[in-house]
């Protein structure tokens, strides 16, 4: 079989088991909620108004928004009350989707009650029926259809968005279907979507199966259809092997390649080392920080230059190797996060040109670029002209083109192969560098801010030494030509390789 | 048995009862008759506190309504509704026995139960299994009636229930119930727009118009009345009645 198709395969039970627990519970709690408070809002005109109103106002904001919204809510919240709430994964997934699944089944249950004939309202309470007989004797067989018909609505939707959950480092179907974007494997996409598609279809069938079985007081089908509900709940909460002896680490990864790649690496270390592992792929730029400082995560990889700008909001650039020192101690004494070490190569903006062209022209650093730049082409990423980086080489090194042009990365990359322009705005590690044999140049007056890759862990793994040990070999182990051709392995479009393949293919010889 | 005093409703500017008095003594069959809108419903819905009187009393038994348990007020009272009110969703067994299940009644005497009221009320047992929606007016009707008896109540409030059915149908079933109005000594006040099955059936006829009463008599004084608005309600039977007779005799 195809290994990417293997792979996706294989994802799939976790994830599909992981998806239909966050969906299931958060239809649960749909339910619990959305039908009492529509049974106590029907009958207050205002309230009714009202209580609709917020439902529908929840629905129009973006799911991934929702999702993204309580990630920093719930880490407030943990840090003000001192209680170890999880910000991320489960619960942020659960509260967002819960709240998503309100609207079908509070307005479909306020639509139920009103739709009751006032006649046979009256008939329950003349016959002397108490509220709570009334309801459930006669409001609730009455209004099943309908209030079915929202459940299953909401089953439906909750199963599509629960994909977004992944951002929010909630295993579900989202997990294959971002990785498979990303790394442009549209067989993972693909699974990832059936397997949605598949589960939401199920969900409704079942409802359906019930929902017929009311109407025609089948008591097979009713029974069925709670068996099978049943079934799902079994398969989504109870843990499949008996209680981990293992010690189970999560992994987290951005949404690009080179980070599934390197989260690969790191989970075929701890597996080595007899650590069970989890992934959290696709997490935002500052939500991984946030997570592992948390301890949502216990282990990632992020870059110098990101942390030194975004997390301590540092303007200034000093050397590489007084940046890491700074950042190992500022990270530890601030939020206990522990700098592993580096990996051995930087992502980091570069100025690129093609071997012969360098060659010929006896270019090897940005000094001796700059003698050569007024006869020649630079072409940029869309950003690059207006990013202090641009200002700070432009300045260091006094630097005058002969022509500035602006590209989407991938039509730079071809202008730089087919000689529109001569010199290039690159990321040092992309594949696209050993694909097209560019060189980067040498920036020997340190003008570019290091962007080196370094392994984090979460302050309660900066002393544990068994898990510090396992990770330890690949601290300097990964140079540069090997990560371009590693990402290059998952980016191309021929004989595409899967980032775990990628992974095995980095650690195999170092 | 029941008594209101004074018992006055207001619907917004509308008033549906004014200050209505009316005394039911145990055993007494009494007929509410009156034109349209004129308040026998909410006359009816006042004793089982579906309506609450905006003034006045209400007393069952010697007791004010209001002090009593509300569940146990109207699981005591057989209350047949204006247009039906069968639940749509449980078969005419289930409705017949649907007071006697909220009661704690135990399920082994449902059947034969159910079978005597429909015997009572002249469905083929049969119809046990059917849901409301495959009944015609007059059988949900029938329905509705052995539902208000199923718990076995001293009291019986009855609004038209015959309305739907066919005139030898109504005049079987109203001479039945009155039957069994006597042998089980039930206390019933039955809301009906026919002035003749009034007259027949019941002991004492109250003509309600514009939420008072215009008349409380037994049927006889009532078909000798002055009062012209009560003559009109009932010149017309006697007058169809004239009209049968005169018919019959060939003139
Ligand atoms: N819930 C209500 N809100 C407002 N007005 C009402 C309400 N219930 C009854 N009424 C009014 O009170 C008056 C008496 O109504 P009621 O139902 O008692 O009449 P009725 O004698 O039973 O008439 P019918 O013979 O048509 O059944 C009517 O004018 C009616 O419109
Ligand atoms: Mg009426």
């Amino acid at each position: 079989m195809n290994p990417a198709l293997a792979e996706a395969l294989g994802d799939l039970p976790v994830l599909m088991r992981a998806h239909l627990g966050v969906s299931l519970a958060a239809i649960g709690i749909g339910v619990a909620v959305g039908l009492p408070l529509a049974w106590w809002a029907w009958e207050r005109r205002r309230v009714r108004g009202a209580l609709l109103g917020a439902v529908g106002l929840i629905q129009t904001i973006p799911a991934l928004a929702l999702l993204a919204l309580f990630y920093p809510m719930l880490l407030v919240l943990g840090q003000a009350s001192g209680l170890a709430i999880p910000a991320l994964g489960f619960l942020p997934a659960l509260i967002a989707l819960s709240l998503y699944a309100l609207l079908p089944i509070v307005r479909n249950g306020v639509a139920a009650l009103a739709g009751i004939d006032p006649g046979v309202r009256e008939a329950a309470e003349g016959i002397g029926m108490t509220r709570r007989q009334r309801l459930l004797l006669v409001e609730l067989p009455l209004g099943a259809p309908v209030i079915l018909a929202g459940i299953r609505t909401a089953a439906v939707w909750t199963i599509g968005a629960a994909t977004l959950a992944t951002t929010v480092g909630q295993p579900s179907m989202g997990d294959l279907i971002f990785s498979g974007l990303q790394t442009e494997n549209w067989l993972r996409v693909l699974v990832g979507c059936l397997g949605a598609a598949v589960l939401a279809l199920a969900a409704d069938g079942v409802l359906a199966l019930v929902e017929s079985g009311l109407a025609r007081r089948s008591r097979w089908r009713v029974r069925l259809g709670l068996g099978l509900i049943a079934a799902a709940l079994l398969v989504a909460f109870v843990p499949w092997r008996n209680a981990p002896e293992q010690e189970t680490v999560v992994i987290g990864a951005k949404n690009f390649s080179e980070q599934f790649i390197l989260a690969s690496a790191i989970e075929e270390r701890l597996r080595a080392a007899g650590y069970r592992t989890e992934r959290r792929d696709g997490l935002g730029s500052t939500v991984a920080y946030r997570a592992l400082a948390a301890g949502d995560i216990d282990v990632y990889v992020d870059y110098s230059g990101t942390l030194w700008a975004n997390i301590l909001a540092r303007t200034d650039n000093p050397p590489a190797a007084e940046m890491r020192q700074q950042l190992s101690e500022l990270l530890a004494r601030r939020d206990g996060v522990a700098v592993i070490g580096p990996l051995g190569f930087e992502n980091a903006y570069a100025l690129a040109m093609r071997r012969e062209r360098a060659a010929e022209l006896g270019i090897s650093s940005l000094d001796q670029l700059a003698r050569s730049a007024p006869r020649l082409r630079l072409g940029a990423d869309l950003e690059f002209l207006t990013r202090p980086e641009w200002r700070a080489v432009e300045r260091a090194y006094g630097l005058r083109f002969a022509e500035h042009r602006s590209y989407s990365p991938t039509f730079m990359y071809r202008a730089v192969a087919d000689g529109s322009v001569d010199v290039i705005s690159a990321f040092s590690s992309d594949g696209r560098i050993a694909d097209l044999d560019l060189v980067t140049l040498a920036d020997p007056r340190a003008a570019l801010p290091s962007y080196d890759a370094l392994l984090l862990a979460a302050p309660r793994r900066a002393r544990d030494e068994r898990f510090l040990g396992a990770l330890r070999p690949l601290v300097g182990a990964i140079r540069v030509d090997r990560m371009r051709q590693a990402n290059l392995m998952v980016d191309r479009d021929v004989d595409k390789r899967t980032p775990a393949e990628a992974a095995r293919w980095l650690l195999a010889d170092y | 048995m029941i008594e209101l005093a004074d018992v006055t409703k207001r619907h917004g500017a509308g008033t549906a009862l004014d200050g209505v008095s009316l005394t039911a003594a145990a055993g007494e069959f009494v007929a509410l008759v009156g034109p349209s809108g004129s308040g026998k419903t909410t006359l009816l819905k006042s004793i089982n506190r579906l309506a609450a009187p905006d003034e006045g009393i209400v007393r069952v038994d010697g007791r004010d309504v209001r002090d009593m348990p509300v569940t146990e007020l109207r699981r005591g009272i057989g209350y047949v509704i204006q247009g039906i009110g069968l639940f749509p969703h449980m078969t005419v067994a289930e409705n017949i026995w649907i007071v006697p299940r909220l009661a704690g009644t135990p399920a082994t005497e449902r059947e034969g139960r159910v079978a005597e009221l429909l015997d009572l009320v002249a469905l083929p047992r049969e119809f046990a299994g059917r849901m409301p929606s495959s009944l015609s007016g007059g059988q949900a009707q029938r329905v509705g009636v052995a539902r208000a008896l199923a718990a076995g109540p001293r009291i019986m409030l009855m609004d038209e229930p015959f309305g739907a059915l066919d005139p030898v149908t109504r005049d079987e079933l109203g001479r039945s119930y009155r039957a069994l109005h006597d042998s089980l000594a039930l206390t019933s006040i039955m809301v009906t727009h026919d002035m003749a099955e009034a007259l027949l059936i019941a002991d004492r006829i109250v003509v309600l118009i514009d939420g008072r009463v215009r008349a409380d008599l037994p049927p006889a004084e009532l078909l000798s009345s002055q009062d012209p608005e009560v003559r009109a309600l009932v010149d017309v039977p006697r007058r169809q009645a004239e009209r049968l007779h005169a018919l019959a005799e060939g003139r």
